[in-house]
């Protein structure tokens, strides 16, 4: 197993590798003069030939992309153009934000999710599941941020539960910080979760179709003791995998629904950091969200090699 | 059996509506979709104006129909960037095996470690916004889908004796990828080209929604949305009429999917992207 | 006094009749057998004791276990009966098992479910199952997986989790069917003592007669739906009366091929010399193998899962890279050829494949199907085209007309004749046969066999037959060659290898799939001595 886990770690530093060639190649050659398309039409000159020579675009293109891998390497994003801060503490600052949003949405829909898969597994064909499985569809194809738009107008302008958006901070306690968190999560858990659903009942309904499951049928297990202990585990290896692709989209997911409640996010810091034209913070978050996303890869890996005794052990 | 039917019909019904809708929206609106009468704005839906009118007092229905039609080309026309250039892609790489494979699914894991959005954004933001950058971004991201299922789906009819057969008839590997390995995956294919048609019509409201979708006067259901939020409390129905649109399409590819994989092959495995 | 009579079952799924009116009896120590082919229903008469049908399963009649109607109870007096009084063995120990839990847990899941005892106690009584069954724990740990134990050893698993509460009958669904020869034994042998030493009554379902011949005390044949013929085994064999159960048991031996068909001209079609293919990991699948087929020549590769001989095969037939050696079919090295000549060396060689449901194209019609050879041949007028896929299906005989339909409108041996067609249109003077016959139905088998001799008396074909079944061995192939782990270990005349073997490998294999009549005659012997 460890053996399999640094194979593919190593793929993956391949890949992360890859990744900040392309970033850089996308943001630094494509754009042309990347200092003038920072500065916009109608730079002044001289302001443009400083910002060459901070952004070192004197030097030649391999020698720029080394000084910024070797950089990143070292944990130096660069500095804002905009912000005249490093990039690295405001995306830490942001993260503050954005990392208890996704885990609460993640938290929310996998909490949602399994349970209803289950549920509908157990009771397949019937009415139920007949149930479960239609709100899983409409759930499928809600936009998040038309929900988030619902949820606003429910909770906070009617009801008035719920702020309609901003963040206090953590500095304003944990339950203001939470509760301004609450309708962004849901609004990015509710699709999550009709993705999962549906993921989940399918892989637990193909698993209880698996011949195993007629030997612990015929060792006197009940169709539901069946399900929870021998379809469960081995349903859960596709789960994982949408479980991981969930996280990092997510975490980037956030862009739009940070954008909904105004909410100081990675998300809304990258979209500003566009419509602003700095490059250097949308490097950066761009490859943090790259980073985070491999690194997830890597836990489905190992999560994978614990959930089923075969991965990574030559036989398939 | 019944319930696929069932699903089918739905999915049927609702994409037609939606594609007739798109089709319609061509040669006739109720009203002209970019018309600007500040005297009409913010009428609720009346005989006039079924879905009534916006902040600038264009007819909702028509801005709904005229958005169909951006809607369903964005997405079409990504679905079909992802399956011209994702299906060969797999289809060789399986072909071949060893070191093309390995490169060509290095690739896509590569595009898959990035956040889709957020590129689809980048790309749009420095090539500049609009439908044809959106239909880029959004068909990039179908490429590898494609390219994986064709992948996947070929690795596992290669070992299989028909296969072997049309080798020990002495046809090559090209040829045997077009006469034996690309009938068979043709309705796993279609099945994710339907989900792919609606994942981008998601996309396609997302980007438009921050902006970065088919520019105004143009009408598109994602801008619609995002200028119906300051109206919200006043006039509900700005932000009902897009959604419900994005989600009726939506919905109905999905059940035309659904349908049509347990249609045509009810023991394909669907792999599904978010 | 009766453990277990079915009277008067009438089975149905979704409205189509399975079973029709099944009744049979089994005495605590009794066995059972329960044969017949592939749809006759005797696998759903076992699922239907157990009441695990597919949804939609329908019954009428009754299931008396210990005088009790099992089709009567509540769900839940059934999950008392399911793994405490009734034990249920399955055909494939590859995927019987849960993946994810360790062998011990499985078989103590048993003990933990009836009799409410703890983890440790339970697995205590696992691991003495097991030992019973074959698999001592100093040997194989309870901690195993299933991934890490063989074919043999998994079925020694799933007896042990059937018989581990001592239950008073044992159903066996096909158990030695998906195991090697020389597995099967073991695991016949352990059911047997389940039944002889532990009192249990058992219910053994299989195709096979010979497999069930050593040890039934009753055998019961099944057609569509019904039992056809029942009695007391072995003497039943003798007075078979229902053509079908006739039928069975003339298809269950074939004929052997005569010493002088099929025994090979002065013209070598195939020759493979000091062959090596390694696959990834550096498994040495075939090792060094040297061999020659003349023409008209038939040669049978024999040999148990994992000898290498189906690589052989396909290395034959260019399909595998080769790590070392060459293979020349009619003089052409067909792993270096090209153009013309390989087109020509392709046309000269080729194969039927063991699935008589994969090796044919499910979206193509069978003339396009069957045509597929031709273009090794260059252009061929559509009006020739025709003419020969005509001749090709006559061949094996089948109609013309069915040239324009599909193939899942055809039945499995139809399809294997459609198979050989293909094989027979380039014209070839070598035929590679990969497990050809061993996926079909005895009586279908039976056919094949003849066609394919048939056909090799009237054209002068070569075959290279690879076949773990012996008996189709000595009925198609006048040679025959011992693989084991990707070396040859024996070869000689079929005929003289069968009946003297030197090899101690080849004495296990024959040892292991003796025939019917042999296994009668011992057991005729065994009556008259006692």
């Amino acid at each position: 197993m460890v053996r399999f886990l640094a194979g593919r770690a190593l793929a993956l530093v391949i890949t992360l590798l890859a990744a900040t060639l392309v970033v850089f190649l996308v943001l630094n050659v494509v754009p042309g003069d990347p200092a003038a398309y920072m500065m916009g039409l109608g730079g002044d000159p001289a302001a443009l030939a400083e910002l060459r020579r901070e952004l070192g675009l004197d030097l030649p293109v391999w020698q720029r992309y080394f000084a910024w891998a070797g950089g990143l390497a070292m944990g130096d994003f660069g500095v804002s153009y905009t912000y005249r801060v490093p990039v690295g503490d405001l995306i830490l600052e942001r993260m503050r934000v954005t990392l208890p949003l996704t885990l609460m949405a993640m938290a929310l829909s996998t909490a949602l999710a399994i349970p209803l898969a289950l549920f509908a597994a157990g009771r397949r064909g019937r009415a139920a599941d007949a149930a479960v499985s239609g709100l899983a569809q409409v759930g499928l194809a809600i936009p998040n941020f038309w929900l988030a738009i619902l949820l606003v107008f429910v909770f906070s302008t009617t009801l008035k539960l719920f702020s309609a958006g901003g963040f206090p901070g953590w500095e304003a306690g944990v339950w203001p910080a939470l509760k301004a968190l609450v309708l962004p999560a849901v609004a990015l858990a509710l699709p999550q979760a009709a993705v999962l659903t549906r993921v989940a009942r399918g892989a637990l309904i193909e698993t209880m179709g698996e011949d195993y499951i007629r030997t612990a049928r015929a060792k006197g297990l009940s169709e539901r003791r069946a399900l929870r202990d021998h379809a469960l585990r081995n349903a859960m290896i596709p789960v994982l995998t949408i479980l991981g692709l969930q996280f990092t989209f997510l975490l980037a997911g956030g862009i739009i629904i940070e954008n909904v409640f105004y909410l100081p996010g990675l998300g809304r810091l990258v979209f500003q950091a566009i419509a602003q034209r700095d490059l250097v913070v949308v490097q950066g978050v761009v490859i943090v969200l790259v980073f985070a996303a491999v690194l997830v890869t890597l836990a489905v890996d190992a999560a994978y090699a614990l959930a089923d005794p075969r991965v990574g052990k030559g036989r398939r | 059996m019944k319930r696929s039917s069932a699903s089918l019909a739905i999915g049927l019904a609702f994409t037609a509506l939606i594609l007739a809708a798109a089709g319609l929206s061509l040669v006739w609106t109720p009203y002209d979709a970019e018309l600007i009468l500040v005297e009409q704005r913010l009428m609720p839906p009346s005989a006039a104006h079924w879905f009534g009118t916006d902040q600038m007092g264009r007819d909702v229905l028509s801005m709904i129909l005229g958005g169909a039609r951006n809607s369903i080309a964005v997405a079409l026309v990504a679905a079909g960037i992802g399956l011209g250039a994702g299906v060969p892609l797999g289809l060789f790489a399986a072909a071949q095996g060893g070191i093309v494979d390995e490169i060509v699914m290095r690739s896509n894991d590569l595009i898959f470690a990035f956040p889709a959005l957020l590129l689809a954004i980048l790309i749009t933001a420095i090539a500049g916004p609009g439908a044809i950058n959106a239909i880029v971004a959004i068909g990039i991201f179908n490429i590898p889908v494609f390219a994986r299922l064709a992948r996947g789906g070929a690795l596992a009819l290669w070992p299989r004796d028909f296969v072997r057969a049309a080798r020990v008839a002495g046809k090559g590997r090209l040829r045997i990828s077009l006469e034996h390995i690309l009938p068979n995956i043709a309705s796993v294919l279609i099945v994710q080209g339907t989900i792919q048609f609606s994942l981008g019509v998601l996309a396609e409201a997302g980007l438009s929604y921050v902006g970065l979708g088919a520019q105004p006067p143009a009408p598109s259901w994602g801008r619609m949305l995002a200028e119906s939020q300051t109206y919200f409390a006043l006039a509900p129905w700005l932000a009902l009429a897009p959604g419900l649109a994005i989600v009726t399409t939506v919905l109905g590819l999905n059940m035309l999917g659904d349908g049509l994989r347990d249609l045509l092959d009810p023991r394909i495995r669907r792999e599904r992207a978010i | 006094m009766t453990l277990l009579a079915i009277d008067r079952l009438s089975l149905a799924i979704g409205g189509k009749l399975i079973l029709r009116s099944v009744s049979l009896t089994v005495a605590p120590g009794e066995i059972l057998g329960l044969v017949g082919e592939s749809g006759s229903g005797k696998s759903m008469t076992l699922n239907a004791i157990m009441r695990l049908g597919p949804p939609g399963t329908r019954t009428e009649g009754a299931i008396r276990f210990e005088g009790a109607d099992l089709l009567a109870g509540p769900e839940r007096a059934m999950e008392s009966v399911r793994g405490r009084k009734i034990g249920m063995v399955f055909q494939e120990p590859m995927t019987a098992l849960n993946p994810v839990q360790t062998i011990g847990r499985q078989v103590a899941e048993c003990f933990r479910l009836h009799l409410g005892f703890g983890a440790r106690e339970a697995l205590a009584e696992a691991a003495e199952r097991l030992r019973r069954a074959g698999l001592p724990p100093e040997i194989v740990p309870l901690d195993r997986y299933p991934h890490q134990l063989s074919g043999g050893q998994r079925q020694r698993v799933v007896v042990a989790i059937a018989a581990a509460l001592g239950p008073k009958l044992i159903l066996a669904d096909e158990p030695t069917t998906a195991l090697d020869a020389t597995a099967r034994g073991g695991i016949i042998d352990l059911l047997a003592g389940l039944a002889r030493r532990e009192g249990a009554g058992l219910v053994f379902v299989t195709h096979d007669l010979a497999s069930i011949a050593g040890i039934a005390d009753r055998i019961a044949f099944m057609k569509d739906g019904e039992v056809v013929e029942e009695g007391s085994a072995p003497s039943i064999f003798r007075s078979l009366r229902h053509p079908y159960a006739q039928s069975l048991l003339a298809a269950s031996a074939l004929p052997p091929i005569a010493p002088d068909e099929a025994a090979g001209g002065t013209e070598p079609i195939v020759e493979a010399v000091d062959v090596s293919v390694v696959y990834g990991g550096g498994v040495r699948a075939v090792d060094g193998v040297s061999l020659t087929l003349m023409s008209g020549e038939s040669l049978a590769i024999v040999g148990e899962s994992g000898s290498g001989k189906s690589t052989l095969a396909r290395s034959v037939l260019g399909l595998e890279p080769l790590a070392a050696g060459t293979v020349r079919i009619a003089g052409t090295d067909i792993h270096r050829a090209s153009g013309g000549a390989l087109r020509a060396a392709r046309a000269a060689i080729q194969a039927v494949f063991q699935d008589p449901y994969g090796s044919l194209n499910p979206r193509h019609r069978i003339e396009r199907i069957v045509a597929e050879p031709l273009h090794l041949l260059g252009r061929i007028a559509s009006a020739e085209r025709r003419a020969r896929i005509a001749r090709a299906l006559a061949d094996v005989g089948l109609p013309p007309d069915g040239a324009r339909r599909y193939p899942h409108e055809f039945s499995g041996g139809q399809r294997q004749r459609i198979a050989i067609a293909r094989a027979l249109i380039s014209e070839p003077k070598v035929i590679v046969l990969d497990e050809a016959v061993s996926a079909l139905d005895v009586t279908t088998r039976a056919q094949i066999v003849a066609l394919l001799r048939e056909l090799s008396r009237r054209r002068g074909l070569a075959y290279l037959f690879i076949t773990h079944d012996l008996d189709a061995a000595r009925a198609v192939a006048n040679r025959v060659v011992v693989m084991r782990r990707g070396r040859v270990v024996e070869e000689g005349r079929t005929a003289a290898v069968l009946a003297q073997p030197h090899d101690p490998y080849t004495k296990e294999l024959i040892a292991a799939a003796p025939d019917l009549e042999t296994v009668l005659a011992a057991r005729e012997a065994e009556a008259r001595t006692r």
